[in-house]
């Protein structure tokens, strides 16, 4: 098996370069709606230091506190989206909160899709009394709501963003397992795969080359469809107190903050938080449903 | 059928052993609840005393197999917090968290099962396209930010509805649909599938060809048989939301188990929220296993499959 490889390595690599064509052209093939809005997001939240009008920890010189929207009455041009119960810019709150909502998502996600696809193909590939405890794992994990599990975990762990990633990793991981373990089973009984066993490969070579290219679509279609279910989950998290810890600007914590000022009346510290969220929710979903009815029409029933 | 009835009532108590054990653990490694009970003031030997009290000074596997053979024998131990038994305390606020989980399915079901019968009746139209909105938005709205717009429209500004509490239905209405409304996209989804395949089938084929109107084809054929994986949804539906709803508990300040949850988490409750998070398991596998061994009887090719 040693001497093929300088001829399969070329062969990888032109794969490579094809598979970054392939992203090329469905970023331009997928709906503009979510690709505008995801870019857009995505930019903001890699260049908040350049975009935000203010510090987002600190309240904004001259402005006082609870000040409305630049339309309303008492509102400023230098504070667009008013002002929070600390006197901080809500617009610079709202640019670095994408920062959070988006690592956590895509991170969570990674972590999930990573513990899932590589549990799934053990379980299903190896078999066994393997395959048996970790699919009862999975089940005891399923039979919990989700995120009365992360509640449960975040609050016995503590606050801080990358717990909440490990966390909500280790809580969503297991829709992965089951299903690329069904995947697997059925990999597992194809000719290449039995033509590698007998080929002398070994297990770990076989899952390397053989299996997990075959489940890469299964997982992605997964993996876009997680994104915006990790990013409400952490929102909820930070809303509860035990996400993302304060003075850290995300977006659930500042609904939270907003809940006990909600009476009288300070609708844009509820309003354009949780609006943000809905934007990059539905933004993921619609690029998720896309892409899976692209990469893989056996998973429209998800 | 009883091989199959054995087999998934062994899973099912597999599954809960695994649970129980995960979140036993879990908080065990999390910090010393005795030094939150105790003052801070306190000794050393006090807080030996109190751990002694409480069990806390024996070996893990000695304090699991004491908690399992209280819960067989339907004791979850004792909230720190309260000094009353974890089980009182949550079939106090059980009817609470079934009244609100009984009105958000309803909820769910009337927005989405009419949403999912005219979207796969007129596939494609443009009630199809608003359909898929809704259920776009179901699964992309919040639902605990629904709860606080709902509170910011309707008690604030049109000050129609109470904002928090329990009493009588107007203080159901808002958590019921800020809670349902999730539910509500999935029971449109499967609705809208479910209908497509039975509209597709033989016999409502045949329906039609006897010439009978297109309203009672689907309203006495297929209204029918759709809506059995619909129905079987909405019971594990409100399982699930009996015990996932925490935030709108939280926010309207409904006082269900959720709260309880919530409560127990913040006084560093382990007891307390050790015993919610596992009844919350045992519902749920409870839920699973009945509708498992209902389909079963339904559908036999079912009970060859694992």
């Amino acid at each position: 098996m040693a001497t093929i490889p300088a001829d399969t390595r070329r062969a990888s690599r032109r794969a490579a370069a094809g598979r970054l064509g392939t992203i090329v052209k469905a970023v331009r093939e997928a709906p503009q709606a979510a690709v505008v809005i995801l870019g857009g997001l995505m930019l903001v939240a890699i260049f908040a230091d350049f975009i935000a009008p203010h510090d987002p920890t600190l309240p904004v010189q001259g402005a006082g506190v609870f000040d409305p929207p630049f339309w309303m009455e008492g509102g400023r041009v230098t504070t667009l989206l008013g002002t929070d119960f600390q006197g901080r810019d809500v617009l610079s709150r709202l640019i670095y909160g994408a920062r959070v909502s988006l690592v956590v998502g895509l991170m969570g996600t990674l972590v999930a899709g990573g513990i899932g696809t590589a549990m799934g193909i053990i379980s299903g590939y190896v078999g066994g009394w393997v395959d048996q405890i970790i699919m009862r794992v999975t089940d005891a994990w399923l039979a919990l709501p989700a995120i009365v599990f992360a509640i449960f975990l975040a609050a016995m762990v503590g606050p801080s963003m990358w717990n909440i990633i490990v966390i909500l990793g280790a809580v969503y991981w297991t829709r992965y397992a089951r299903v690329i373990r069904g995947e697997v089973l059925t990999l597992r009984e194809r000719e290449f795969v039995k033509l590698a066993e007998i080929a002398g490969a070994s297990k770990l070579r076989v899952i390397k080359r053989h299996i997990l290219p075959n489940v890469m679509n299964t997982a992605t279609v997964l993996a876009s469809l997680t994104v915006g279910v990790v990013i409400i989950a952490e929102a909820s998290l930070s809303f509860l107190g035990v996400g993302v810890p304060p003075p850290q600007p995300a977006w659930g914590l500042m609904l939270s903050e907003a809940r006990s000022t909600l009476m009288a009346g300070q609708w844009w510290l509820t309003v354009f938080p949780g609006f943000c969220i809905l934007l990059i929710v539905l933004a993921t979903q619609l690029f998720g449903d896309w892409l899976r009815v692209r990469l893989d029409p056996q998973l429209r029933n998800l | 059928m009883p091989q199959f009835i054995v087999r998934r009532v062994l899973y099912s108590i597999v599954t809960l052993f695994i649970l129980s054990a995960t979140i036993f653990l879990v908080v065990r490694f999390t910090g010393d609840p005795v030094a939150l009970m105790a003052e801070a003031s306190a000794r050393p030997e006090d807080l030996d005393r109190i751990r002694h009290q409480w069990g806390l000074d024996r070996s893990w596997p000695v304090q699991y197999v004491t908690f399992m053979q209280n819960a067989f024998r339907g004791e979850l131990g004792k909230s720190f917090n309260y000094r009353l038994p974890v089980t009182e305390l949550y079939f106090q606020r059980l009817p609470n968290s079934l009244t609100l989980g009984l009105a958000a399915t309803l909820i769910s079901l009337l927005i989405g099962v009419p949403a999912g019968i005219i979207s796969a009746v007129k596939v494609n139209s443009r009630w199809d396209n608003v359909a898929k909105g809704i259920a776009l938005l179901g699964l992309s709205i919040p639902g605990f930010w629904l709860g606080l717009v709902l509170i910011l429209v309707f008690s604030v500004w049109l000050r129609w509805l109470p904002t928090s509490g329990a009493g009588d239905w107007r203080h159901v209405v808002m958590p019921a649909l800020a809670l349902g409304w999730y539910f509500a996209a999935s029971m449109l989804r499967l609705t809208r599938s479910s209908m497509l395949e039975v509209l597709g089938s033989e016999y409502i084929k045949l329906a039609r060809l006897k010439g009978l109107p297109d309203v009672v084809v689907i309203a006495m054929h297929a209204f029918k048989n759709a809506l059995i994986p619909v129905f079987t949804l909405a019971g594990v539906n409100m399982v699930v939301m009996v015990n996932a709803a925490v935030i709108i508990e939280v926010i309207f300040a409904w006082p269900g188990i959720g709260r309880l949850l919530y409560e127990g988490i913040f006084q560093r409750d382990f007891p307390l929220v050790q015993g919610v998070v596992i009844m919350a398991g045992v519902m749920i596998v409870g839920i699973n296993l009945v509708v498992d061994i209902l389909y079963a009887f339904i559908d036999p090719r079912i009970r060859l499959t694992r």
